[in-house]
């Protein structure tokens, strides 16, 4: 027998809960999934495996890689800085980690065009490097990066801080080196934040519209992520080649989370044992 | 004096000093520079001519539907995170898990796909858009369909604040008050509420956020009329495609502006407690909400 509910609302809660998601999550993606089914295997296949359609993909999941690289490194290295060292501006920079998600991606997108164009603060000196970024592959890492920079940092992060001194202290006593501890002591603590917190940053870097395509150049087969094709195919009226590719973005993000669940779920199993 | 060597990696000063100059000059280039440019840009042409771009009437016009769009997605969805977070946290039923899943499912989903998914439900080429055309009701290209689409993106800002919270509190405090005699209504005013309060604003705050800045979902689904259905992000492509640069980075700074003053909020709320990194990490409830980064998770 279920023991006896004290709490009152239980209806009323679970109600609303279950309309609200029902009207603006189910409804809206059941529909693409509908409009997308709706095509046949054939027709479905024929869009998504188009060489417009898969060079957009290529494009999208090589920039997010690149980026999520540097966000692995830079995260790290942000939230180490941000623990480990007491200077003056930590916590302004502690807070200012946040700004790629506070910002609206539009903003940071013609931001960061102004300032990478060819003209531009930094754009200027990097074309004299002979390095173009805006309107290449290269605008759109730069663009992917900047808006998922946060994540890595945040899960890295409370790992770092209960990281406990004695462990590297045991290990440096006994002779390892520096370089040593942190790569066979302290690096496997971080492995599964690290993990975690690069597949969120992933995930968001596939999913990305509004930063990049400002910086892209947009231009089919070379600069155009999968994201801004959906985009064009509604433009040109096309719906069906539209639900047909969000399906296939949407299909991405599934995977993606199942990813980062698994990955979170054996992270903070990692935390509570340390 | 004999110095101890470091008990830490990375306690000596070159490594110190290598380390933050990496990091500082990096955060300058993706995070500074960013906001320099904004700022700079805005009031490259003075300050007269900011104030004159932003007093346009289509940017006027974006501003105001911007602000009329997070009054009504911002109060219903802290309306539903409030609910969710009760049936979830205060209740055992079976698929609660899978509840809490669902409900953090919009966080992983592009904007992109979000916007087109609105389109098959309420467009002409959609579920029920020719029965909207024949009632002559409109969702898409109007307010309605923005705020729809900006209640979807971030649908679960509340109910992920308040549901660790919630879950890590337990219920005995509200129990007690039941046993009291009083009614469920005194019970969330009078316990619950006050337990909560910082979370709960937390989550507000990264809501609004969120939904005045939206852009992807809400650039499909409202069609782009200049000065009808474009919010402020929308305006602000509006204008730089049309090379009013000065015009677009100022009506960015309004945006700007917002989320440092959403950043500054989020610290002060995040002193009071609210947040996850001021959570010990035991308090996340085991099996229910796996730890996530905090703050405006996509």
């Amino acid at each position: 027998m279920l023991p006896r509910r004290v709490l009152p609302g239980l209806r009323l809660s679970l109600g609303v809960t279950l309309l609200y998601l029902s009207i603006i999550v189910c409804l809206p993606l059941g529909a693409l999934v509908w409009k997308a089914a709706s095509l046949g295997p054939e027709a479905y296949w024929a869009i998504v495996s188009s060489p417009r359609a898969v060079a957009s993909y290529r494009v999208t999941v090589l920039c997010a890689l690149a980026a999520t690289l540097v966000n692995l490194v830079f995260g790290l290295a942000l939230a180490w800085v941000i623990t480990r060292y007491r200077f003056p501006g930590r916590r302004l920079l502690d807070a200012v980690v946040d700004l790629p998600f506070a910002l609206p991606t539009a903003v940071a997108g013609i931001a960061l065009t102004s300032l990478f164009s060819a003209n531009g603060w930094l754009g200027a000196p990097l074309a004299d490097l002979g390095i173009k970024v805006a309107y290449t592959p290269l605008g759109i890492m730069v663009a992917m990066t900047f808006t998922s920079i946060p994540f890595v940092v945040r899960t890295v992060q409370p790992v770092l801080e209960d990281l406990d001194p004695a462990i590297e202290e045991a290990a440096l006593s006994l002779g390892a080196g520096e370089a040593r501890t942190f790569r066979s002591v302290v690096l496997p603590l971080l492995a599964p934040a690290l993990l975690a917190g690069t597949s969120l940053s992933f995930a968001r870097s596939l999913g990305e519209f509004g930063a990049v395509i400002f910086i892209a150049g947009n231009q089919p087969f070379s600069t155009e992520i999968t994201s801004l094709l959906t985009f064009i195919r509604l433009e040109e009226f096309d719906y069906a080649a539209a639900a047909a590719i969000a399906s296939v973005i949407l299909l991405a993000a599934f995977v993606m989370l199942a990813v980062t669940n698994l990955l979170q779920a054996r992270a903070s199993r990692h935390l509570g044992a340390a | 004096m004999n110095r101890r060597a470091p008990v830490r990696v990375g306690e000596k000063p070159l490594a110190r000093r290598l380390l933050i100059g990496f990091v500082l000059a990096l955060s300058a280039v993706f995070i500074l520079a960013p906001l320099a440019v904004i700022f700079g840009q805005a009031f490259s042409m003075g300050l007269g001519y900011f104030a004159s771009t932003i007093a346009a009437p289509d940017t006027r016009h974006a501003i105001l539907l911007t602000v009329l769009t997070a009054l009504i997605a911002v109060p219903i969805n802290t309306g539903f995170g409030i609910a969710a977070a009760w049936a979830v946290t205060k209740f055992d039923f079976p698929g609660r898990r899978l509840l809490v899943v669902l409900i953090e499912i919009p966080f992983s989903i592009s904007p992109i796909v979000a916007g087109t998914a609105y389109l098959f439900v309420y467009g002409l080429q959609g579920l029920f858009g020719p029965a909207l055309q024949d009632a002559d009701i409109r969702i898409l290209f109007a307010l309605p369909g923005i705020v729809l689409a900006s209640m979807f993106v971030t649908a679960p800002f509340v109910a992920r604040e308040l549901i660790p919270l919630m879950e890590a509190q337990g219920r005995s405090e509200e129990e007690a008050a039941v046993s009291l005699g009083a009614n469920g209504w005194q019970v969330f005013r009078r316990v619950t509420l006050p337990n909560v309060k910082w979370a709960l604003l937390y989550g507000v705050v990264l809501c609004n956020a969120r939904v005045m800045g939206e852009f992807g979902a809400v650039s499909i689904v409202s069609g782009n009329i200049r000065g009808q259905t474009n919010t402020l992000p929308l305006q602000i492509e509006l204008l730089y495609n049309d090379y009013n640069t000065v015009g677009a980075f100022a009506a960015a700074s309004i945006l700007t502006l917002l989320a440092l003053v959403t950043l500054a909020v989020k610290v002060l709320l995040e002193a009071r407690g609210a947040g996850r990194r001021s959570r010990p990490a035991a308090a996340q409830a085991p099996g229910v909400a796996a730890p996530r980064p905090e703050g405006l998770v996509p």
